[in-house]
């Protein structure tokens, strides 16, 4: 089971990339847990510098901006 | 990490290529139609049943000319910010600040402000993440106050529209500000009035291997800026240049000079506290800024406007409420405010 963290206070973007991830995640057939991270705390305790950012299996692979499809589903590859 | 090798990588170089050829292409059609705009303005205008030389028809031409102008000035420049951008990202500059010393540290920190893309929703993370890597609290506020005083937009407009000398002088006041701002800062040891969960944190600052870019992901990267950036705020944009091509026909030059004049001393801090409450994308109130200045108001004066506007505003402020206490949220607009009214008393002085 792949750990998937979405972190971002909950913005456009944020939310965006969340889709983005889960997208990515249906189409690779991946059993993952997605969770949505949006207290400023534990942002910071991933540490991002910037949100979105995307957190799997508890490292952080991206962070400030929209991911690229072909990125995320290069990381959830590697992960799974 | 690895990087993938074989048709993906020649398949970004194609890319790359492609870019360059439309590019190249894309440029002078720019540069050709940007020229014609005001002919084509005059043009419509003609067609138009106003009466020529009328304040309508001054008001009309205006709004004609500048809304192709500056719409396609603001694509042109987003684009290029957004290129330039790519290679800059908020954790490389936190690894370049961290552990900075004051001084060379605000400087360098006002400097990336300007060049690192980060969305408002970022403010605290970027605050967070700053603190909590350890780079200093004045550097951190360096940052802060640049990142929105010297919007990499506005002064790709202003050099655009109002000239090279006025978006000089930006840029520089605009550093100077975030400089000895976030120096005074930090000067007065203020960590304390950090709010406790912010100060008691301590984050190891994780590195994101960042995959290679080629130019074609750098001008996507752009590309996309542009659609961001040019879609967000076209119609603040356009409202701009309505306000701004009433002032153009309307106002009477005389009016605007004696109000925003050089001559009035209190105009300038009247400029930064109506700046405050109005929060406006720097993109939408540079066409007012240039009819303004148009009327004969005195460059200080809506040079501070414009700043207070931009790096004084209120949702910025109650966003970063979550990680100050209210007395260093005021100690951060009276350190920007004055700093705003000095640029604004010394631009009269200079150019009146």
């Amino acid at each position: 089971m792949t750990d998937i963290k979405v972190l971002g206070p909950g913005c456009k973007r944020c939310q965006a990339t969340e889709t983005i991830v889960k997208d990515a995640a249906a189409q690779l057939g991946l059993a993952a847990t997605i969770e949505k991270v949006t207290d400023y705390a534990e942002i910071a305790r991933y540490g991002a510098a910037a949100t979105p950012a995307i957190v799997i299996d508890g490292k952080l692979v991206h962070a400030g901006g929209l991911p690229k499809e072909e990125d995320v589903r290069r990381w959830l590859q590697q992960a799974g | 990490m690895t990087q993938a090798v074989g048709p993906l990588d020649s398949a970004r170089e194609r890319r790359s290529l492609l870019w360059g050829i439309g590019l190249a292409i894309a440029l002078p059609l720019w540069f050709l139609l940007y020229r014609m705009l005001q002919p084509i303005a005059r043009a419509i205008v003609g067609l138009l049943p106003i009466e020529p030389g009328s304040h309508l028809a001054a008001s009309v031409e205006f709004f004609f000319y500048d809304t192709p102008k500056v719409l396609m000035l603001l694509t042109l420049v987003v684009f290029a910010m957004g290129v330039v951008r790519s290679f800059f990202s908020p954790d490389r500059t936190r690894a370049i600040l961290a552990g900075r010393r004051e001084g060379l540290g605000n400087i360098a920190a006002a400097h990336l402000g300007i060049v690192t893309p980060f969305c408002s929703c970022s403010a605290v993370p970027l605050f967070v993440g700053f603190v909590s890597a350890g780079v200093p609290l004045g550097v951190t506020f360096s940052f802060l106050i640049a990142a929105p005083m010297v919007n990499e937009v506005a002064l790709g407009l202003l050099f655009a529209l109002v000239g090279w000398k006025v978006a000089l002088t930006y840029l520089a006041f605009g550093l100077l500000t975030a400089i000895l701002g976030g120096w005074v800062i930090g000067r007065l040891r203020l960590e304390n009035w950090l709010e406790p969960w912010v100060r008691d944190l301590r984050a190891a600052p994780a590195s994101i291997e960042a995959r290679k870019l080629v130019w074609a992901d750098r001008f996507d990267a752009g590309w996309d800026a542009v659609r961001d950036i040019v879609g967000r705020v076209w119609l603040w944009m356009i409202l701009g240049i309505a306000a701004g091509a009433f002032i153009h026909g309307y106002v009477p030059a005389e009016l605007l000079s004696r109000i925003m004049g050089a001559d009035s001393w209190w105009s300038v801090p009247a400029a930064v506290l109506l700046g405050i409450p109005i929060y406006s994308n720097a993109a939408g109130i540079i066409p007012v800024v240039e009819a303004l200045l148009g009327k004969g108001a005195a460059l200080g004066t809506v040079l501070a406007f414009m700043m207070s506007v931009t790096a004084l505003s209120l949702p910025e402020m109650i966003i970063l409420r979550k990680v100050l206490s209210l007395r260093l949220i005021a100690v951060f607009i009276t350190v920007v405010g004055s700093g705003i009214l000095a640029v604004g008393f010394l631009f009269n002085a200079l150019y009146s």
